[in-house]
């Protein structure tokens, strides 16, 4: 019985916790990539080098705090900084939209030049990260390190199996519920949520019905802002601030978003948890976990594990290929907000 | 002088006249209805009026207000409402989220108007909590118009109300056409169930290519042997 006990706790330590946090990291990057999509009709490629540029900003106003001695310990002073990555990926985002989104907006270009353009605006943003801050690792995450440290969970269970919960975990989650939570009460209960739902159901009969398409697009790229950062920041803490990482974040955000059904907010959280635990469960090395559960002698020699952590971005991809070919509107039947 | 006419309208799609010096017009408490053969241009007539096709020549007034040049949102302000033909709801929002949508220009409070769609339309009371797109076609035409009474208006536009329902159920709609136009308001429709929607008609309107044939009340016209033989089948 002890040995199940063990498993279970070596299993959540290694994945269920590790991806409910990088779950939560998706979920927030994808909502902001299905809100676009569901009010502009675009997949919007900017949106991880979005999230770098909005993090960049909570790393440089962190460095500020740090230098003025301010600090929230034990809470990482990251989030003290957080309004200022909201604000700058929120001007960058509206100052994208001005510059070139709305051009071709305005000349009802196909949805494939919107998502050429936004390959721009990437290469831009991407550009000015690494120009400011260079492409080097940054640590973001300060302030106490765990909320639930091994040692004490071994010491409080008698298991020899410990759970570490990291304080970045905690905070991911915490901060993705309220966020998730906000978004989702913004959506069903507002004027201006039912005003963006509307449009992305409808826009002939949103705009019979009053709604100015301006005030949507402009609500949209406000959020998605936002979100950017919020995703971007709680990614940094959890792990660093690397600029090229939030580039490949891309790959799997475009997962859980079609995954769930592009369009949908229910869809990219679900998508976002689904991805997060398909590449930690198939990355994860099962041989002590089999250990506990076998009887004595059967222990697997190999590793027991189904691929290398290099390729978990082949597992984001696969995902993508096989919804596209099964079910191409996702799980909650993509398309609309 | 009408409560609306478009006068002498001239115009359509890209640089080819659809409608040709065609001209509509409604009075209040009055149902009038368009019919006519497929290609007739009733609902190009309709969406002139609305603002939706750019008349070349012609002009579109409201007690009296040149309104030709303005938007239709502009003219959903000047108490005009419009149901189209398609995708006339919000499929994933609730029955009552479109009816708080069609009120969306309006400020004040909506809950009196609310009340008397659901007076009208019973069902829609029931079902306010249900995806609009989950109900009946019947039903979700009830959703249509009632989102198009939400604004208010003194004349409602409705671009062919009963295509795809269910004979049974277009009576039914018929029925509660007749109540709104009791209310003082205009009613303006396009019909492809012509005969039914004429008996109904305080006025009726009779296109062939984008000219007015025929202009009568609907009694006159189903009565007329030569608006018989043409377009009622005998």
């Amino acid at each position: 019985m002890g040995d199940v006990v063990n498993a279970v706790v070596l299993l959540a330590n290694f994945v269920i916790v590790p991806s409910l946090a990088y779950g939560s990291q998706l979920a927030l990057g994808a909502l902001g990539v299905t809100l676009i999509f569901g009010i502009l009709r675009f997949a919007n490629f900017a949106h991880g080098n979005l999230m770098a540029f909005g993090a960049m900003f909570v790393l440089l106003a962190t460095w500020w705090f740090q230098g003025m001695g301010v600090g929230i310990a034990p809470l990482p002073t990251a989030l003290l900084a957080l309004p200022f990555g909201i604000l700058a990926a929120v001007a960058a985002s509206l100052a994208a939209d001005r510059l070139v989104f709305r051009f071709y907006r305005r000349r009802k270009s196909p949805a494939v030049i919107l998502m050429v353009a936004s390959t721009g605006v990437m290469f831009v943003l991407g550009g000015i990260v690494r120009f400011v801050v260079g492409p080097d690792d940054r640590r973001l995450g300060d302030g106490a390190r765990f909320l639930v440290k091994a040692s004490e969970f071994k010491a409080a269970t008698g298991l020899k199996e410990g759970l570490s919960i990291k304080l970045s975990q905690g905070l991911t989650v915490g901060v993705t519920v309220l966020a998730v939570a906000g978004l989702f009460w913004f959506l069903r209960k507002s004027r201006a949520g039912k005003a963006m739902r509307a449009y992305s159901d409808n826009e002939d009969l949103a705009l019979l019905s009053g709604v100015s398409p301006d005030r949507v697009v402009f609500h949209a790229w406000l959020i998605a802002g936002a979100l950017a950062a919020l995703a971007g920041t709680m990614y940094g803490i959890d792990k660093s601030f690397k600029p090229f990482t939030y580039f490949q974040l891309l790959l799997p955000i475009f997962a859980a978003a079609i995954l769930g059904g592009i369009g949908q907010p229910v869809g990219a959280v679900v998508g976002g948890f689904v991805v997060a635990a398909s590449e930690t469960t198939m990355t994860y090395a099962y041989r002590k976990f089999l250990r506990y559960l076998f009887p004595e002698g059967w222990e697997p020699r190999g590793l027991v594990q189904l691929l290398s952590t290099d390729y978990k971005f082949a597992i984001s991809f696969v995902i993508l290929v096989v919804v596209l070919l099964v079910r191409p509107t996702g799980i909650f039947r993509g398309r609309v907000l | 002088m009408s409560f609306l006419v478009g006068e002498g309208m001239t115009g359509g799609y890209g640089g080819v006249d659809i409608l040709r010096s065609c001209t509509i017009s409604v009075e209040q408490g009055e149902v009038a209805v368009i019919v006519g053969p497929n290609g007739a241009g009733k609902s190009t007539a309709m969406k002139a009026i609305f603002g939706l096709v750019r008349l070349r020549e012609g002009t579109v007034r409201l007690e009296g207000e040149d309104i030709t040049r303005l938007s239709p949102q502009a003219r959903v302000r000047k108490g005009m409402g419009f149901v189209p033909q398609e995708r006339n709801v919000f499929a994933t929002m609730t029955v009552q989220e479109n009816l708080e949508m069609g009120a969306y220009i309006r400020d004040d409070d909506i809950g009196d108007t609310m009340a008397r769609v659901f007076d009208l339309f019973p069902v829609l009371k029931e079902k306010r909590h249900q995806p609009a797109g989950e109900l009946s076609g019947g039903q979700r035409q009830q959703v249509a118009v009632g989102r198009a009474l939400m604004t208010g208006p003194r004349l409602l536009m409705l671009d062919e109300p009963t295509a795809g329902v269910a004979p049974r159920v277009m009576d039914d709609l018929f029925d509660r056409i007749l109540e709104i136009r009791e209310t003082g308001i205009a009613v303006l429709m396009v019909e492809q169930n012509a005969a039914q929607a004429l008996s109904i008609a305080d006025r009726g309107y009779v296109l062939v290519t984008g000219e007015n044939r025929h202009t009568d009340s609907g009694e006159a016209l189903l009565s007329d042997p030569d608006v018989r033989r043409s377009f009622l089948g005998g």
